[in-house]
């Protein structure tokens, strides 16, 4: 079950700040499952921004944001509200919020941070595109994950083995930096380079006791199962 | 004595470079050292280089400083984690450690333990960040030391990487993280070098241009294959090719004399890694006019 949760709303904002129209898109995967998706969570992500005086140009949910075609073909059928829109904010794992950012040329941003995947990730099962690091940082490197792609999973920028643009580690691998680095020019944000990350907190890895309470967490144990079934709290 | 203090007396400043053996057969590596003695400003000591598993670059610093030779304690992410590394900056201190410089490291599938577990806890801008915590009297999580460390703190740049402007963007935040000095990758091409000086000269930050001797035109293409943003021009390649096998180190020499020569007037010093060729770096000082 990938488990994710909403990001701090004050840190979301900060993303956003540069922008005034904004496009929403939630998955109706797994991140429905956990609350942080689907129409209650667009239903929320809306309200929010237009609390603080965000215009929202257009959203959809998306029944798993992971699948690349199924997201190009979404956003095919948005082409106006996204033609208006100046920044995309996505309600979904870090591999939904990665596969937005390859099919579109806007700033795309995540809501949520990623846990843990463990046994299900949505229609996409390798843990190549995120690894759950739950403190995601999709928002700073143009919607590409540099902890799951850099073999040294750095966050300042490429090492001095990257060379024409290739990984030193396997000359076949891009490396991940460069695509960030092409892919900020593109929108206009190389300036978030400049950024200097703190080191990853390891601790943020661990999901937290009530997100186990999820329902097909909770489906494991007996205990949990008569909660959900039997009473009401 | 820290690298700074000669940087602000306007010192055209010169270290060279030795590697720890694989084993404790100290005895070369400090001959090698004692060459060097008077005619460079400071020695590096890698870090288990190339992610060879090797004798360690603290040990040996401690070494060098006990036969009065300055050294620069190279210091990488690849096997500590962040409670490691404060804690053998901390050492460094204490052994009369003063000059560190922080790197990344290479990834271990390059070295002889490919299967090992590769750390990378912290990357080089974060490691300069928490030295220069310690400096401030500080750890990363921010408890307060009882006796505070001061460090002259350097960092590496790559003025041959492509594209360049992310590692110049890189560079700066070295330099808002904490470092005091450069040294860069091997130079050749002086025209490209030139161009990184001037991108890089709003730092205000010294650099020590990299002079790699030229062992053969077989090690010059090699290098223009594997090793990242390093350029050997033909010329160079061809001077190499001609050579017969007892004229290389001279034409070497020559060309590190003549790279030494353009490069003086654009930057603060250079950093000579003579890859076992220690013998012939005196002579490179004296003929570029250096001592």
């Amino acid at each position: 079950m990938l488990v994710s949760e909403r990001k701090p709303w004050d840190e979301i904002l900060s993303y956003l700040k540069s922008h005034q129209k904004i496009f929403l898109i939630a998955c109706g995967g797994c991140s429905e499952a956990c609350k942080t998706g689907g129409t209650n969570g667009l239903q929320e992500m809306e309200n929010k921004l237009k609390e603080t005086g965000k215009e929202i140009t257009g959203s959809f949910v998306v029944d798993f944001a992971c699948n690349k075609v199924l997201i190009g073909l979404k956003l095919k059928r948005y082409l106006l509200s996204l033609e208006k829109s100046e920044a995309i904010l996505v309600s979904s794992c870090g591999i939904g919020v990665q596969a937005v950012a390859s099919m579109i040329d806007l700033p795309v941003y995540p809501a949520d941070n990623t846990i843990y995947m463990g046994g299900f990730s949505g229609v996409w099962t390798g843990e190549e595109r995120c690894l759950q690091c739950g403190d995601c940082k999709l928002y700073l490197t143009g919607g590409i994950c540099p902890y799951a792609n850099c073999p040294k999973n750095l966050i300042n920028g490429g090492c001095g083995g990257s060379d024409k643009g290739k990984c030193e580690v396997d000359p076949e691998k891009d490396c991940v930096w460069v695509l960030i680095y092409n892919r900020l020019k593109e929108i206009g944000k190389v300036d978030n380079l400049r950024k200097i990350n703190a080191p990853r907190n390891f601790n943020l890895m661990q999901p937290p006791a009530k997100r186990k309470k999820t329902i097909f967490w909770a489906l494991e144990t007996e205990e949990e199962q008569e909660e959900l079934v039997g009473g009401e709290k | 004595m820290k690298l700074t203090e000669l940087f602000a007396k306007g010192k055209f400043v010169v270290t060279s470079e030795i590697g720890p053996p694989k084993g404790v057969n100290i005895q070369p590596v400090l001959e090698e050292a004692e060459m060097l003695k008077g005619k460079v400003d400071a020695i590096n000591v890698t870090d288990l280089q190339s992610s060879v598993m090797r004798l360690g670059s603290l040990a040996v610093c401690r070494l060098l400083k006990e036969r009065d030779l300055e050294p620069v304690f190279q210091i990488t992410c690849r096997d500590r984690n962040r409670l490691a590394l404060q804690s053998d900056l901390l050492s460094a201190y204490v052994l009369g450690i003063e000059n560190i410089l922080c790197l990344t490291g290479d990834h271990n599938v390059l070295g002889d333990h490919p299967d090992s577990k590769p750390v990378f806890d912290l990357d080089s801008v974060n490691l300069l960040k928490a030295a220069r915590d310690l400096m401030e009297g500080k750890d990363m999580a921010g408890n307060k030391l009882d006796g505070t460390p001061d460090f002259c703190l350097g960092a590496v740049v790559n003025p041959g990487a492509d594209p360049l402007e992310p590692q110049i963007i890189k560079m700066e935040n070295k330099v808002e993280a904490g470092a005091e000095f450069f040294q860069t990758q091997a130079v050749y091409d002086v025209k490209k070098f030139e161009q990184f000086i001037r991108a890089t000269e709003h730092l205000k930050v010294p650099i020590l241009a990299g002079i790699v001797l030229l062992k053969s035109a077989g090690m010059a293409r090699f290098m223009n294959a594997n090793v990242a943003g390093v350029f050997v021009p033909d010329e160079l390649i061809n001077i190499m090719a001609k050579a017969s096998k007892e004229e290389r180190p001279r034409k070497s020499v020559e060309i590190a004399v003549s790279l030494i020569k353009e490069l003086k007037n654009m930057c603060q010093g250079v950093h000579i890694m003579p890859l076992g060729w220690d013998k012939y770096v005196p002579q490179i000082l004296e003929k570029a006019e250096l001592i």
